[in-house]
């Protein structure tokens, strides 16, 4: 009747498990019991829950990736916190298939739930805007996609309640996830929870594919699209190009899983290293996914605050497009161990290098745009020079990784481990962060306290050198990774260290926190009502803070690069004589409908509950055919309307 | 959305052209973006199979003493099935014309006829599944078996979903008429079924005519 599930599944015996399930639990209904207790629900319901305007679903796409991040990082301090103390005969606190567990979950949700909804979220906020246009192409799937991301997130937080986790690492390697090696639901945790998260984050790369070349202010030709904007499109050219690969080799992991077949299994013919292929042919281009939209936000945040255009525009879009190629042409480097031959590794090492060759450019042409620039250090600014010089080291450890003798020594050693966290942390999460600072004025109307951005900051800094640059040494000691327990005595210091930059990284996100809430009680001294914060060079800061539902009154014409900053230098911007009514979407339920058939199906394939898998699979289809069938109207917002909101924002100089 | 394209004033010249091949002229017209973004899809939908033929190219070899392709491949029967799929995207192509030209009788002659024959399509493809399964060459029995039946299922899968959708749009154009969103929506049924002619066309080849020597 409930399949695999009995109550077993909760894991009464373990202590730490269970303290993590009360938590997550009393944290889920504690949030739903305030929302009934404070009456916010038709508020939520109305304004968040069925929103389909890309300014809302990008904030809670990143307001998603800063809640998984607490949970991400908790795991990486229980980790750090492992191996500080399990050094010779001490075990330290964590069994081997619970280390297991937090390790595999640690990746997972770092890349899938907090980097990937956080730069999916900037751009779903920011390239509409920038584009000159009133919202995606698409703006109802731009809500299901959200939706189904928040789906896979609930799935995966769900096995820290009832079951566990995969013990497989991040990726999920065969065979040991297969199922004759991984019987119980945990690996099924991971795969239906990134099918169903992926399924969203392929629409929304199609969504902002077809805005990006099809939804453009009148006059915004490709050569006159923000840097952010050419980012955003060949990352999410990637997505379109590498997911359905993702898809298509989780299916086939969860047929050999399901229906017994013989893929990736060790008899029948399998073949195991057909997955890393798979696996590593979305991979690699994933991590450019992450990092390309991050550079975008460097690249605007140095303009800004060094008041001058960006230095090299047309080799900063080249490159990016050349990044955005080579990306799929390298995957192999991430296994030269697996025996394809010098002659393969050779290959795939020189064109992982030359991949260094277009970031490279990237990084002179923003030192180019600080040097001689009035450079404003304001909290982006940190983040993007702190970037600069970890992105760097990280690149660099990262082209000595590419050299395949090299390789075959720190392979799946913690200097790999150092490598991609200094990539990741130092370019990603850097420019979320950076970009996180950057626009929330334009989100919200008020700017961040800067006095604790630059606390949280430093925090991240000092804490991932500390953290990191230990696990770079260690990994040539010969250190192998996601190990619960080493006798080598003498490393042992090394990673107290490493706990204490972690430790550290701690108060950076203490830091974001109380940044947040200071701002939010302080927000009436923080107003801004220009509109124009930063003294902006691009579209997105003509409008107001926060925009207007439909973004703008009249599509502005564009007529240069920096289309904002040459209105500026044409004089004061007067209200038009004459506005036509626009349409605006209208909200829709389907995305948190979706959503939540989404997470029942998912719960009953992991669970092998067959009957409700049924009834989830039915109501899908039944879902798709009511709302397919409903003819979407739209709302309207009149001239007068626009005219008199106008009217109030742009006085004419002399009418007080 | 964007229903009104026009210019701000405080930005230099009022009048541009509205062209729609041009980029700079503004969002293109609602139809445009829509057959755009289903592009799009269907090339990911493409890339999905495309994993798919590179594990069967992998695999092909790989049967576990178990029967290979010429064993088991019957061209006959895997041609009555192109036949059909093929016949199928015509009427399609013409349904869809009729329906630009307001003939509804001609539509629902031709959707009707690629209703059939895509049915027929899936009934041979089910049974040669079933033939396969009974002779012991079922998805479990080998690497090279796995590939096959995912990949040709994946296949199948399209085209039942197709014709689920395909009924869809027939009721949707019986209750609602050639209204724009529902000619929008009909390009877009469309252009899937062409474009699973055109996997199947590369799973013919690649498949069933090099693996039946």
């Amino acid at each position: 009747m409930m399949g695999k599930l009995n109550w077993d599944a909760i894991p009464f015996a373990q202590p730490i498990p269970m303290a993590a399930s009360l938590i997550v639990t009393l944290f889920v209904f504690g949030v739903l019991g305030l929302a009934t207790w404070k009456g916010w629900w038709p508020y939520l319901w109305r304004e968040w829950l069925t929103s389909v305007d890309h300014k809302r679903i990008g904030v809670m796409y990143i307001l998603l990736g800063l809640l998984m991040l607490l949970r991400g990082f908790i795991d990486a301090i229980m980790m750090r916190t492992q191996q500080a103390v399990a050094a010779g005969g001490a075990q330290g606190y964590l069994p081997p298939e619970h280390y297991d567990q937090i390790f595999s979950a640690h990746g997972t949700i770092m890349i899938f739930f907090v980097a990937m909804p956080f730069v999916v979220g900037l751009m779903n906020f920011v390239v509409p805007l920038q584009l000159g246009v009133r919202d995606v192409a698409f703006p109802v799937l731009n809500a299901i996609s959200l939706w189904l991301t928040a789906s896979g997130a609930l799935l995966i937080n769900m096995s820290l309640v009832i079951g566990n986790f995969a013990r497989t690492g991040w990726l999920g390697f065969p065979p040991l996830s297969e199922l004759q090696f991984s019987p119980d639901v945990g690996v099924d945790y991971y795969l239906w929870s990134l099918q169903i998260s992926g399924i969203g984050t392929l629409l929304a790369g199609i969504n902002m594919v077809t805005t990006i070349l099809k939804l453009r202010a009148p006059g915004m030709e490709y050569m006159r699209m923000p840097v952010f904007c050419w980012t955003a499109l060949c990352s999410n050219m990637l997505i379109v190009a590498a997911f359905p690969v993702l898809t298509a080799t989780f299916g086939m992991l969860l047929l050999d899983r399901y229906a017994g077949m013989h893929f990736f299994t060790n008899d029948g013919g399998g073949n195991a290293m057909l997955y890393f292929n798979l696996i590593w042919v979305w991979g690699h281009p994933e991590v450019y996914i992450l990092i390309l939209p991050a550079f975008g936000v460097f690249s605007e945040v140095i303009a800004t605050f060094s008041g001058k255009p960006l230095f090299g525009y047309r080799s900063m879009v080249l490159a990016t497009l050349a990044i955005c190629v080579l990306s799929f042409t390298v995957w192999l480097h991430h296994f030269f161990t697996m025996g394809a031959g010098a002659d393969v590794n050779a290959v795939f090492g020189i064109l992982s290098m030359i991949i260094a060759v277009p970031t490279g450019v990237k990084v002179f042409n923003w030192l180019f745009t600080l040097y001689r620039g009035r450079v404003r250090y304001e909290v982006p600014v940190l983040w993007a020079i702190g970037f600069m010089v970890t992105f760097v080291i990280g690149g660099l450890t990262g082209v000595l990784l590419a050299v395949p003798p090299a390789d075959f020594v720190l392979h799946n050693s913690v200097f790999l481990v150092a490598h991609f966290h200094n990539v990741i942390i130092g370019g990603v999460i850097f420019g979320a962060f950076a970009g996180y600072n950057y626009w929330f004025p334009k989100a919200f109307g008020f700017a961040l306290d800067r006095r604790l951005g630059a606390v949280s900051f430093w925090c991240w800094l000092i804490g991932f050198y500390l953290a990191f640059m230990p696990l770079y040494y260690l990994g040539l000691l010969g250190m192998t990774r996601r190990i619960q327990h080493y006798s080598e005595l003498s490393w042992q210091p090394y990673l107290i260290v490493a706990e204490a930059g972690a430790l550290i990284i701690l108060c950076g996100i203490a830091a974001t926190i109380a940044q947040l809430v200071v701002s939010i009680r302080t927000r009436e001294r923080r107003r801004d009502v220009s509109g124009d914060p930063w003294d902006g060079r691009t579209l997105e800061w003509s409008t107001t803070s926060p925009p207007p539902a439909y973004n703008y009154a009249v599509l502005p014409q564009v007529e240069s690069l920096d289309a904002f900053w040459a209105m500026k230098q044409r004089g004061p911007r007067l209200p038009a004589e004459h506005y036509e009514t626009i349409e605006v979407p209208r909200n829709s339920a389907n995305g948190f409908v979706t959503a939540l058939i989404a997470v029942i199906t998912g719960f009953a394939l992991i669970w092998r509950i067959e009957w409700l898998a049924i009834i989830g699979l039915v109501c899908a289809a039944l879902t798709l055919i009511t709302f397919g069938w409903i003819e979407r109207h739209e709302d309207h917002v009149s001239g007068e309307q626009l005219a008199s909101a106008e009217r109030a924002r742009l006085r004419p100089p002399g009418s007080a | 959305m964007n229903a009104s394209p026009a210019t701000a004033p405080l930005a230099g010249p009022q009048s541009h052209s509205a062209s729609l091949s041009y980029s700079g002229g503004g969002p293109a017209s609602r139809r445009i973006v829509v057959g755009y973004g289903f592009w799009i899809f269907l090339l990911s939908d493409i890339i999905m199979f495309s994993a798919l033929f590179a594990t069967y190219a992998v695999l092909s070899g790989q049967t576990a003493g178990g029967p290979a392709g010429h064993d088991l491949f019957e061209l006959r029967h895997v041609g009555a099935e192109t036949l059909c799929l093929l016949f199928s995207s015509y009427s399609c192509g013409l349904g869809a014309l009729a329906l630009e030209r307001r003939r509804m009788s001609a539509f629902y002659i031709n959707f009707a006829l690629t209703f059939v024959l895509g049915a027929a399509f899936l009934g041979l493809e089910l049974g040669e599944f079933a033939g396969l399964t009974a002779r012991g060459a079922g998805p479990s029995r080998s690497a090279f078996l796995s590939a096959f039946f995912s990949l040709v299922g994946l296949h199948g899968a399209h085209v039942t979903a197709g014709l689920l959708w395909l009924c869809f749009m027939v009721a949707q154009v019986a209750a609602r008429g050639p209204r724009d969103f529902v000619r929008r929506r009909l390009l877009c049924f469309s252009l899937f079924w062409h474009a699973l002619d055109i996997i199947w066309v590369a799973l013919l080849t690649l498949v069933y005519l090099m693996g039946a020597r």
